[in-house]
């Protein structure tokens, strides 16, 4: 007999013989918040991320542009922002582990957490939001959810190979509980506000 | 802004704090952060359990040596008891907690009671999404499974994110055996690997140790200053050392916390991004999960997903959530499905739902044995209320003693998301190893004659009544002497004057 087959058929004669139906789950979402856009603003930042206001210019890019001013290695993966490296001739991930900055949009975002999804057609190469230092991501004001239970009736979790929630920066308190940010990962990370744009001249 | 938490060792408490990151007036304490400043002096670090073979764990004798090291037992405790407080704070912070729990649980002993076939649907769906998936009966079968793909491709590093399921299979021993090199990618994990010491804790595997340990492990591992103990420091020279071995690993590993059987989804929740670089970074990633994980759908996921971090470090989720459905192109995936014991504890009647544990360390957090004695005075994978309920499957000669590691005050039962009867277990356990015959002979003894008295209430009151009456009046020598467990470490209450039966009878008897 396979370890398969000795494995299930072992489970099928021990397991339980107890009716237990499968639950109904509520989405949970009777009390929402006034804002989507601030109870995810205040959650990100409780995890370590940055949210970037519009500055008083009314350039809503510039946060980003002073951001990566002094970086040597940029990756943008969005129309908005030129970076110097492309990850279209990334051969393998290791290529990507001198980037400094990596920009990339995400495909929504969940108020309750202040996760953003990073799933692989955002990202291209998935290691790209681990390797770089920084990670800026954009997302669309109109892309957030309540909470994690209408997240998951997202189809990205459907049809993507790699989905990932980003609620900040990589972090460790694994020392004493002192905070860390840049545990092996990203050493921070910047939700910009920002519509998608109409026509996505890169896709 | 709401009053600090209460503190177990306010001496602990820094004023000044170098360390703190703050956003919107905030102190920060998102993933294991702690909450408020802490500061301890150095001293050497105790070690753990001594194993002898199969013969019974001593956890009281390792307990003793942590206490009898004030600074490491302290820390510990406040630390723990912090991450239970921002647990209770998450608690209050959603209003439907109780029904998630309740949900968590009827949902695990649905999916516990269907294993089989839900675990036939996550293997079809997997498999059609392109990755191959193995069965593994025992810890055994599945070293020589995930050896087997790595030698099939020439692999000779391997980088992983932490797994119980691979400390459960001694992996990285069997690993080293066969000249593969393995790399903790997790900070606490790999500080535990470089210090050749096993994970403490199931979520923060070197809880136990301060950070003067850590300067002294990585002084003479990955050359740090031993004068240096900064965090920030040690931290960073982590992430240095590290990353190169990242690069250019042939094969990455993770574990899971749960399985879609829907989707063929596999999920993986981190801090700290590393378990994305062990998937995403070399071409080949082999994920070891145990079957238990499965759940039905991902509507199921959001219950668990809320619940985990926030039962685990009181952050409202983990910094990284991980939904891997399929290899990326160019890559290669396999899951490596393993049993090891757990298809005959659903066999179990009392112990079966066990079975429903996420891992999530709330049990440890709680456990007041637990915070005092340290996670390696238990001996075994698994510590705290959840490993006394646990271990004794794998050996009950071995961690025959771990069940008596309770107050049974239940704690544990109370703050577990997915409603394990944890204290109940525990004590249905110790019952089970008097029968089995695997509990030594001065606490069988002592159990038996407890039998004997609770079964006859008059001999009971008698004998109380003697026994307060005796201790008010023994020398100390009677009472805290090595054969009343009672009375180590700590002072063993005042008698009372009057028995409550007394008390009761004198004051209330007589209105009835």
């Amino acid at each position: 007999m396979s370890s398969r087959d000795g494995i299930l058929a072992s489970i099928r004669a021990n397991r339980p013989q107890v009716e237990r139906p499968l639950p109904h789950v509520p989405l949970f979402d009777d009390d929402p918040p006034v804002s989507l856009l601030s109870a995810f603003k205040d959650n990100l930042h409780r995890m370590g991320g940055v949210f970037l206001d519009l500055p008083a210019s009314g350039d809503i890019l510039a946060p980003v542009r002073a951001k990566i001013a002094d970086a040597k290695i940029v990756c943008s993966i969005v129309p908005e922002i030129a970076g110097n490296r492309d990850i279209a001739g990334v051969g393998a991930p290791p290529d990507l582990s001198d980037v400094d900055f990596a920009i990339v949009r995400a495909s929504f975002a969940v108020a309750e957490t202040g996760s953003v999804l990073l799933g692989d057609t955002d990202l291209r190469v998935n290691a790209v939001a681990y390797l770089a230092q920084h990670l800026i991501v954009l997302l669309d004001p109109a892309d957030i959810v309540v909470n994690l239970h209408h997240a998951y009736q997202r189809a990205e979790f459907r049809s993507g190979r790699y989905a990932c929630f980003h609620t900040g920066p990589s972090a460790t308190a694994d020392i004493e509980g002192v905070l860390i940010h840049g545990a092996q990962g990203v050493r921070s990370l910047s939700v910009l506000p920002i519509a998608r744009a109409a026509v996505n001249p890169t896709l | 802004m709401s009053t600090p938490p209460a503190m177990l060792h306010p001496e602990l408490r820094a004023e000044v704090d170098p360390d703190a990151i703050i956003r919107d007036g905030r102190r920060l304490d998102h993933a294991e952060g702690t909450s408020r400043p802490l500061r301890v002096r150095s001293e050497p670090q105790p070690r753990g359990a001594k194993a002898r073979g199969n013969r019974p764990i001593d956890q009281q004798e390792a307990a003793a040596r942590f206490i009898a090291a004030p600074e490491h037992e302290k820390m510990h405790d406040e630390r723990l008891w912090d991450l239970r407080q921002k647990r209770d704070r998450e608690m209050h912070g959603i209003p439907e907690w109780e029904k998630l729990r309740s949900l968590a649980s009827a949902i695990k002993e649905h999916t516990l009671a269907h294993l089989d076939e839900y675990l036939d649907q996550f293997e079809d769906k997997a498999k059609s999404n392109g990755i191959h998936v193995h069965w593994a009966c025992d810890a055994a079968e599945h070293n020589r499974i995930v050896h087997g793909i790595l030698r099939d491709h020439g692999a000779k590093s391997l980088i992983k994110s932490k797994s119980m399921l691979t400390e459960e299979c001694g992996f990285r021993h069997y690993m080293a055996s066969m000249g593969i090199e393995v790399v903790e990618t997790d900070l606490g994990e790999r500080i535990q690997q470089l210090d050749n010491e096993d994970p403490s804790h199931v979520v923060v595997p070197a809880v136990h140790k301060l950070r003067t340990d850590v300067a002294q492990v990585f002084s003479h591992t990955i050359g740090t200053d031993p004068g240096n103990s900064d965090v920030h420091y040690l931290a960073e020279a982590q992430r240095q050392a590290t990353r190169p071995l990242i690069l250019k690993a042939d094969a990455g590993m993770t574990g899971a916390n749960f399985v879609v059987a829907e989707t063929g989804t596999f999920v993986v929740c981190t801090n700290e991004g590393n378990a994305d670089l062990s998937a995403n970074v070399p071409k080949l990633h082999i994920a070891s999960i145990g079957i238990e994980k499965i759940i039905p759908r991902l509507e199921h996921l959001a219950v668990f997903v809320r619940l985990l971090s926030r039962s685990a470090l009181g952050s409202p989720v983990t910094q990284y959530t991980s939904h891997f459905r399929g290899p990326r192109a160019g890559g290669e995936m396999h899951v490596v499905l393993v049993d090891n014991g757990r298809s005959e504890r659903l066999g179990l009647e009392e112990f079966w739902t066990s079975l429903k544990c996420i891992r999530c360390g709330a049990c440890m957090n709680t456990c007041p044995v637990y915070r005092r004695s340290g996670g390696l005075s238990y001996g075994a994978t698994y510590s705290g209320p959840i490993g006394l309920i646990i271990d004794p499957t794998f050996n009950a000669r071995k961690y025959s003693n771990l069940p008596f590691a309770s107050s049974l005050n239940g704690s544990c039962s109370n703050v577990c998301p997915v409603k394990i009867n944890i204290h109940e277990q525990i004590y249905a356990w110790r019952r089970v190893l008097v029968e089995k015959h695997e509990v030594p002979f001065a606490k069988k003894t002592a159990m038996k004659a407890a039998g004997v008295l609770l079964s006859q209430p008059a001999a009971y009151r008698a004998a109380i009544a003697a026994a307060d009456r005796a201790l008010a009046h023994l020398p100390r020598f009677v009472i805290y002497n090595g054969l009343n467990a009672w009375g180590k470490h700590r002072e063993v209450p005042h008698s009372p004057k009057q028995t409550f039966h007394n008390w009761y009878h004198a004051n209330r008897g007589a209105k009835r």
